[in-house]
């Protein structure tokens, strides 16, 4: 991973002396008193982050928190009042007009909340909006336009016009268009917000489809926190212009930074942002680490530390099944005096590990029905931890507790 | 008692006597204009003969043109942007103004009102661009405009017979001043109403300002453009019936003389040719600000208008 975009001490203020007002928060007055004093206004105020190689950097916050300015300044449609931004290392704040223009027609595109197509244009003119802007040749962009057009899935309505479109397919022309141009960077302004709820869900389905073909950087800006959850890599939480949190979305569930982040996962049912991994617990139960290890050692060994059931695994962590005392007990009694037997021929079939990415709303009726703790296991077969009907009442708790 | 009174009077008569004063307005007119005639004769000079070469020629071109391909060239136009039905209009009403023995009055009045609306959209479309994109010149060009829509527009006609003596030259000016204003306003209306969200993707996608204004700005601004290119040769067919009182010609001449000899016919004669006309530049011009691709094709129209024929015959 590198870091594409990096914004440090960015700044932005509305009013006649950007300068002053800025002297005036050195010296520590708030956003209020400085619009008091001068009328002018704070609109993005100190923000600092990076966006990785190929992440969904989300930027959450509610309306007047400075987001979208702060999105606009990343290809400074707002010019910045001090800071910097860099793409790939160069100071967009420092280009000349030309660098600029070129920089938005190669490296850096926009998807708008209100799709912003020309009307006068068809939809493959539309898609190739950016190359035709940047001087490529008919031929050569309407063939990048349909590619992207195939992409979205709206190949087929090239030759509409965007009054004859619904809203989700507006916004799949508005991303073919900022896609066409193959940019390194992808800004998108609460790009779903005027969806209705089913469709916007299917953008998103969409975005994250496309973001598995090919990793993009995309700073996705919404004030809507199932949004953020849901196609965020890392997420950003603005507050009156400043960036008070940045961290993946369980970090920020986990660990809010204050009472204003606290309040964003008010009633917001948090089962869906930890997965099993998160809850799962390693030192509950009892580990067999010897496949070799016969029926009765087990039964010894669960007995010497007073438990239920035990996960066996092997040397490396591959996860292999689950003993009980009852499946131990039974296999013995159906054993000779002289033979020790194996282990695997007490595993309790009843028990299915899940994956460590399972959400805990998928997991919640495995746990309640399974007799034992239900063992975590990683894609490549790691055993991960176990989570027992008690750890998972405990989470469950624990988030309410700390949503309320 | 009384002497008290006669002070109180005295005083009130010297105040009023003191605040109303004569301010020369209409001599410091005159001055400038007088001024104007003097050290400017080469520019109006200039600017009449380059007027009176458009007008002249356009005038002269309209009248040159037989009536019968006025007639199918309007009516063809009317079928293609508007329907059927307009296109009927189109032929009756210039059988009328040809039945009113009108035609060359007619011409003559196309030609001046098409030449000062070329000459206000020259000057006026570009003004208005320059308001939209600099709140400096449209506050400074607002009082101009609003000064040039409310002076009566008998006034313009005195200075412009003063600079350019009568005729078809300051006729087309005066029309050139007042039919100009629509045009300024809407196009800075139009640019200034096209969408933020629209003019910030054209600038995320690279537009460069020329880019933004041909490709962006101009083409969501169109309709709002258009109405203003409506109302000015509106503006400009109603100002040339009134640029005859200085001898422009055309078909404010039988107005004119039907106010001046009470005949009441020949009034209502010219009058019913200027309507027919407006209705007709009205609609076509109406018709050029939607867009091309919602209507349909000339050839679907033709069809159309001959399948109702044929319906109409077979029934």
């Amino acid at each position: 991973m590198s870091t594409k975009l990096s914004v440090e001490h960015v700044y932005k203020i509305f009013g006649a002396h950007p300068k002053a007002a800025l002297e005036r928060i050195k010296r520590g007055e708030s956003k209020d008193e400085i619009f008091a004093a001068t009328g002018m206004t704070v609109g993005v105020s100190d923000a600092s982050f990076e966006v990785e190689q190929g992440e969904i950097f989300v930027v959450m916050g509610l309306s007047g928190s400075g987001k979208s300015t702060l999105v606009r300044m990343l290809n400074r449609l707002i010019d910045s009042s001090a800071g910097a931004v860099r793409i790939d290392g160069q100071d967009i704040t420092q280009m000349s007009r030309k660098q600029l223009i070129e920089l938005r027609r190669r490296e850096i595109s926009m998807v708008f909340q209100s799709f912003a197509l020309m009307p006068h244009q068809s939809v493959l003119e539309n898609t190739a909006f950016g190359l035709a802007m940047g001087g490529v040749s008919r031929s050569e962009r309407h063939e990048k336009a349909l590619a992207a057009l195939d992409a979205v899935g709206l190949k087929a309505n090239a030759d509409s016009y965007p009054d004859e479109l619904s809203g989700g397919m507006k916004q799949r022309v508005g991303l073919a268009r900022a896609l066409t141009v193959d940019p390194g960077i992808l800004l998108m302004d609460e790009a779903f917000s005027a969806l209705d709820p089913l469709i916007r869900t299917e953008m998103q389905d969409e975005l994250l489809r496309l973001q598995s073909q090919q990793a993009r950087t995309v700073v996705f800006i919404t004030h809507d926190l199932d949004e953020a959850m849901r196609v965020g890599d890392r997420i950003a939480i603005m507050q009156g212009g400043a960036v008070v949190q940045v961290g993946t979305p369980e970090e920020i569930v986990r660990d809010p930074a204050n009472e204003y982040v606290r309040s964003f996962f008010r009633g917001v049912d948090v089962s869906h942002v930890f997965t099993a991994a998160d809850v799962a617990r390693r030192h509950h139960v009892t580990v067999i680490e010897r496949p070799g290890m016969s029926v009765r050692a087990a039964l010894e060994r669960l007995r010497e530390h007073d438990d239920e059931s035990a996960v066996v695994h092997d040397r490396h962590r591959k996860y292999l099944g689950v003993v009980s005392l009852n499946s131990l007990n039974h296999c013995i009694d159906g054993l000779g005096r002289r033979e020790e037997g194996e282990i695997e021929t007490a595993f309790v079939h009843e028990v299915k590990s899940v994956a460590a990415d399972t959400p805990l709303t998928d997991l919640m009726t495995h746990v309640a029905e399974s007799p034992y703790p239900v063992p975590v296991v990683e894609a490549d077969g790691r055993y991960v931890g176990t989570i027992s009907r008690a750890a998972l009442l405990h989470t469950l708790n624990r988030t309410e507790k700390g949503a309320a | 008692m009384m002497s008290l009174n006669a002070a109180t009077d005295s005083l009130w008569q010297r105040l009023s006597d003191a605040f109303v004063v004569d301010l020369p307005i209409g001599e410091g007119f005159t001055v400038i204009v007088d001024y104007m005639t003097e050290h400017f004769d080469l520019l109006f000079v200039a600017i009449a003969s380059a007027i009176s070469f458009v007008a002249g020629n356009l005038t002269l071109f309209f009248n040159y043109l037989p009536p019968q391909l006025v007639f199918i060239v309007l009516a063809g136009l009317a079928l293609w942007r508007v329907g059927w039905q307009f296109a009927l209009f189109v032929l009756v009403g210039l059988y009328v103004v040809l039945g009113m023995n009108l035609w060359p009055e007619s011409m003559d009045t196309l030609g001046l009102v098409i030449a000062a609306t070329l000459a206000a959209l020259g000057l006026g479309l570009p003004l208005g661009v320059l308001m939209a994109k600099n709140d400096m010149v449209a506050s400074g060009v607002r009082p101009v405009l609003d000064f040039m829509q409310t002076l009566p527009a008998f006034v313009y006609l005195i200075p412009a017979v003063i600079f350019f003596g009568t005729g078809r030259v300051p006729g087309t000016i005066a029309t050139v001043i007042f039919s100009m204003p629509p045009a300024v306003r809407l196009m800075n209306l139009g640019i200034r109403h096209v969408p933020t969200e629209n003019v910030e993707a054209g600038r995320a996608f690279g537009c460069n300002s020329m880019q933004l204004l041909f490709k962006v700005q101009l083409p969501l601004a169109l309709p709002s453009i258009m109405a203003g290119i409506n109302q000015t040769i509106m503006l400009a067919l109603s100002m040339v019936v009134i640029a005859s009182m200085i001898g422009a010609g055309g078909l404010g001449d039988p107005v004119l003389a039907g106010i001046q000899q009470l005949r009441l016919g020949t009034g209502f004669e010219g009058g019913l040719g200027v309507v027919i006309l407006a209705i007709i530049l009205d609609r076509l011009t109406q018709s050029f600000a939607q867009p091309n691709r919602q209507r349909e094709g000339l050839g679907t129209r033709l069809k159309q208008f001959f399948g109702r024929a044929d319906k109409v015959r077979s029934s």
